[in-house]
């Protein structure tokens, strides 16, 4: 198939950026997303031009490197999946695709479709973990039983992959889904109890600070969260920061 | 310079206790004053990283994604060994070692993989206190999984995405650290070369992937942490920017290379669909428990799949080749991965391949969704069920074990594997060999360590699966930081080790020349021509199956790739700003001299062993006529390359390998 591209190109952070049309022939409908990209880059390149910097590593959906922002869309069109899983056989013959970087205060772009996501990094700095030391001298994994139930919720809430679609497809750029997802790991879990307080207080206090909108519950988020974390996980935040404010 | 592995005397279940009752230590306060530089922030980085802040170092971490949590073992899927013995099976250390050097062929380092068995056990309790969610029975206690040709069940799981659990779990302990300014974490940030002064490794030279400003940082010792060179063959199961770059720079600086040749090529991963392709999917190969792998008999009905004309559906049972089962009657299509693989080559070689390149095998789930309904008929007390009753009542069984497999697959192909049996074909999946090591994890080079899948040391000739994911963290957490500590002893009077020197002069001038030529280079084809040309050569010449003939043809090529590369390589844009292509091409460069010492270290190996397959080495008569021969009077031994200008005038170092605790069997699975 033949496509016509818009793209979101900027030199660099300072760079005011603008979207710059292209054309690609021939894309095959096997195609991955991020291949078409590639054979975009390989015709720029040989014509000399700068290619498109995108974010990409694992290309199969875990390591939450990838994040375009397509047709309006955080990851595209098709559901339950990354940018580098989607498929050029959800586009037709003679398409028109435009193609953003994630658009967030918090996310400050750094080139063409390449954002800076330290601001998730910071919140996780600011008490996502348990405070245990990698010593060996911990006791034996069997001797604190976990229900299943509990251990297959932590699961489903630490799956989260941090790509930040939910942060980009929210109108208030809010990043309550990935938070919440992230506290409510250890809020599920026995071994993240001592801690429970403390660390929402200070995950959410680094989330406002970072410059994230508030959450207003229209649910875009868990639609285009590729990995199908629930609003489920904003409620349990919500609940656990409720109750660490009345313990102090 | 002689090879010493510095194991420790004594009997090998006291070696590694003997040890750390013996060594020097660091006082807190001291660490207090020492700087280490871990390379690499996946599971082995990432591990050692936290520990060694914790113990109280000063912790500089490097990794070119925008975040630890984003290093390539976030992708493991199927699980992590450890002798735990939860299911009362009978596991215990030694088994786990006597598994996990058999699995590797007899060609790694016994002490090394009994210590690795040894701390398994504590690697699991770790990542639980860390809050890592493994699967669970109903109980409340861990769940395991058994993983292929092992007799236990010893591997714990979080769903389909252990490395990802694993990994969060390592990056939560670096949080910690970064949070109270142990580690500082230097992310989008490539390490280009390593420092030495006075013989000693004592900073490196990185590259700000934003700025594009080469950056100087010194420590009292530098850790290597930087995965595998499986994009060597530029299709394969790594990420893309996976590289050999750290391994390789160190190596030119003195490092030994150890064992190139030893590749895992893994028999399940989702083909290759056209030239466009950019990298390799795996599917769990605990699929091959259920879906029996086959090809057309008759050449002309490959043809005609080939060409789309015939579906694998319409092929009668006696035209389909079940070629595992009728090669392996008694491991059937369970036989362990390198000979899988091969096997698979064959048939596609030979003209049997059915996808349009050719290069694919069919893995059918028909007969299980037959034998598994059937069963459910009788547990649901259907009586005389349809054929279709049948069918759906296995499939459901199918996808409760494999859903998640299936919907990947139809992600990706566009074909409904419920329906069509799906299509494999083996990808180059890990490297055991990597940089030489000690039994400290040492290189050759004082004060520089490597480890996870970087080094060479515990798989030998082979990975077992579950046991990659076992040693980046036993590295990290429990051997490194002992190690280092008695290294770093001697440094505690040493005083910061100050970066205005001419030895970070000269090796920041190497790096910066070498980025100029690139940029100001002109030539007129991309980086990713030159890697697609040398992953070619590698695949076709050093790929399943290795001979002498082609090997020394693929040196010769490689080094014509490398010259042409040199000359005709276009690099766009600068030097100072983000720049994608300039990333790569010092990757490929590097990539482009390993592909050589690759296929020397395989031509200089003259046995078939694990993952390297020799066609001069077979067994000529007999049962096993045909397969794999292992020549462990002439063979026994790792060889370690030393640097000496082109790849192809290396020297080879060997390490004789001495097996003290168990007897060299040839594998048979006939
Ligand atoms: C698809 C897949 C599935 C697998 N499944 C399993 C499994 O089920 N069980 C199992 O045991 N093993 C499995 N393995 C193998 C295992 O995952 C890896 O061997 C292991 O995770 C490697 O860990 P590592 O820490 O050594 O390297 P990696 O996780 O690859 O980390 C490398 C790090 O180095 C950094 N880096 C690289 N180069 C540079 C540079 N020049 N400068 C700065 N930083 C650099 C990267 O940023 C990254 O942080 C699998 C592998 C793959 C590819
Ligand atoms: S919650 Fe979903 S969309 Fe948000 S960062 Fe996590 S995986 Fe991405
Ligand atoms: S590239 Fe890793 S999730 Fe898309």
């Amino acid at each position: 198939m033949n496509l016509t591209l818009k793209i979101w190109r900027q030199k660099d952070s300072q760079d005011k950026g603008q979207m710059v049309d292209y054309k690609v022939t021939d894309i095959s409908e096997h195609m991955s997303f991020l291949e078409m990209m590639d054979v975009l880059n390989e015709q720029l390149v040989n014509t000399g031009e700068e290619p498109v910097a995108f974010d990409h590593d694992c290309r199969e959906g875990i390591c939450g490197m990838c994040s375009l922002y397509i047709n309006g869309e955080a990851h595209g069109p098709d559901r339950g999946i990354t940018t580098c899983q989607l498929h050029m056989r959800m586009f037709n013959d003679g398409d028109t695709i435009t193609i953003e970087p994630w658009r967030a205060a918090a996310f400050p772009v750094i080139k063409d479709l390449i954002v800076d996501r330290m601001a998730f990094e910071r919140i996780q700095q600011a008490g996502g973990y348990i405070s245990v030391n990698t010593s060996g001298n911990t006791q034996d994994a069997n001797s604190l039983p976990i229900s299943k139930h509990a251990a297959d919720e932590a699961m489903d809430a630490a799956t989260c992959i941090g790509c930040g679609a939910c942060v980009a497809s929210c109108k208030n750029s809010s990043a309550m889904l990935f938070v919440g997802a992230k506290v409510s790991q250890y809020a599920l879990l026995p071994q993240g109890q001592v801690e429970a307080a403390d660390r929402v207080k200070n995950m959410v206090a680094q989330m406002d600070l970072e410059g994230f909108g508030n959450c207003t519950n229209t649910g875009a988020c868990e639609v285009e969260c590729p990995k199908g974390i629930s609003l489920e996980n904003i409620a349990r935040m919500n609940r656990e920061f409720m109750s660490a404010n009345i313990k102090g | 310079m002689a090879l010493d592995s510095k194991v420790p005397e004594g009997p090998i279940k006291d070696k590694w206790t003997t040890y750390k009752d013996n060594i020097n230590l660091v006082n807190p306060a001291n660490k207090r004053h020492i700087d280490i530089i871990v390379v690499g922030t996946g599971l082995a980085g990432g591990s050692a990283a936290a520990t060694l802040a914790e113990l109280g170092y000063n912790v500089k971490a490097f990794a070119y994604q925008d975040s630890p949590r984003r290093a390539h073992s976030i992708a493991a899927q199927g699980g992590i060994n450890a002798a735990k013995n939860y299911m009362g099976d009978g596991d215990s250390n030694y088994r786990l070692f006597y598994d996990t050097v058999k699995g590797g062929d007899y060609r790694s380092r016994e002490a090394n993989v009994y210590r690795l068995a040894e701390v398994s056990g504590n690697i699991i309790d770790q990542c639980v206190a860390q809050g890592v969610p493994f699967a669970r029975d109903y109980g409340g206690l861990l769940d395991n999984r058994s993983f292929g040709g092992v007799l236990v069940s010893r591997t714990f799981y979080a769903k389909g995405q252990t490395g990802q659990q694993l990994l969060l779990g390592a990056y939560s302990a670096m949080n910690r650290q970064i949070a109270r300014g142990k580690i500082e974490m230097f992310n989008r940030h490539e390490m280009l070369d390593v420092v030495k002064v006075g013989g000693k490794a004592r900073g490196i030279i990185a590259r700000n992937l934003i700025t594009g400003e080469i950056e100087r940082h010194s420590a009292h010792a530098v850790v290597i942490a930087t995965g595998g060179y499986g994009n060597v063959y530029f299709l394969s199961t790594n990420a893309m920017g996976s590289n050999a770059t750290a391994a390789w720079k160190i190596h030119k600086k003195g490092a030994y290379f150890a064992n190139p040749c030893f590749t895992q090529i893994h028999p399940t991963c989702i083909p290759r669909s056209g030239d466009y392709q950019s990298k390799l999917t795996l599917m769990s190969e605990s699929l091959r428990n259920d879906g029996r792998i086959w090809v057309p008999a008759k050449i002309e009905d490959a043809k005609a799949i080939q060409q789309g004309k015939l579906k694998p559906t319409q092929i009668a049972e006696e035209d389909r080749d079940y070629y595992l089962e009728r090669r392996y009657p008694a491991f059937g299509n369970l036989v362990p991965r390198d000979v899988a693989s091969r096997a698979a080559k064959e048939r596609c070689d030979a003209g049997f391949g059915v996808n349009a390149t050719g290069e694919a095998v069919y893995l059918d789930f028909a007969s299980a969704f037959e034998r598994y309904g059937k069963e459910q008929a009788k547990i649901h007390g259907i009586k005389n069920p349809s054929k279709e009753e049948i069918i759906k009542l296995g499939q459901g069984i199918i996808e409760s074990k494999y859903g998640n497999l299936f919907q990947m697959y139809e992600k990706i192909i566009a074909e409904n594997p419920y329906e069509t049996p799906m299509m494999i074909y083996p990808a180059t999946h890990y490297t055991m060999g990597g940089v030489w090591v000690d039994y400290n994890l040492m290189t050759t080079v004082e004060g520089l360590y490597c480890i996870g899948e970087a080094n060479f040391s515990d798989h030998g000739a082979n990975r077992l699966g579950a046991s990659a994911l076992m040693q980046g963290l036993a590295d990290g957490y429990f051997v490194l930081p002992y190690t280092i500590g008695d290294y770093l002893s001697n440094d505690i009077r040493t005083g910061k080790i100050p970066t205005d020197t001419p030895e970070f002069d000269e090796v920041e001038k190497e790096v910066k020349d070498r980025i100029d030529f690139f940029i100001n280079n002109n030539g007129t084809k991309s980086v990713d021509h030159f890697h697609k040309r040398l992953g070619k050569v590698m695949w076709d010449k050093v790929g399943m199956s290795r001979n002498a003939k082609d090997l020394t043809a693929a040196m010769a090529e490689i080094k014509a790739i490398r010259e042409e590369f040199w000359k005709d390589v276009k690099v766009p844009g600068t030097a100072d700003e983000m720049n994608v292509e300039l990333e790569k091409a010092g990757r490929v460069a590097d990539f482009l001299e390993l592909g050589e010492l690759f296929a020397k270290d395989a031509l200089e190996r003259n046995e078939s062993c694990g993952g390297h397959f020799r066609e001069e080495s077979v067994e000529l008569d007999g049962e096993q006529k045909g397969e794999a021969k292992r020549n462990d009077e002439e063979y026994a031994f790792v060889s370690a390359w030393e640097y000496k200008g082109e790849p192809a005038d290396a020297v080879l170092h060997k390490e004789e390998l001495e097996f003290k605790d168990i007897e060299l069997k040839q594998r048979s699975y006939k």
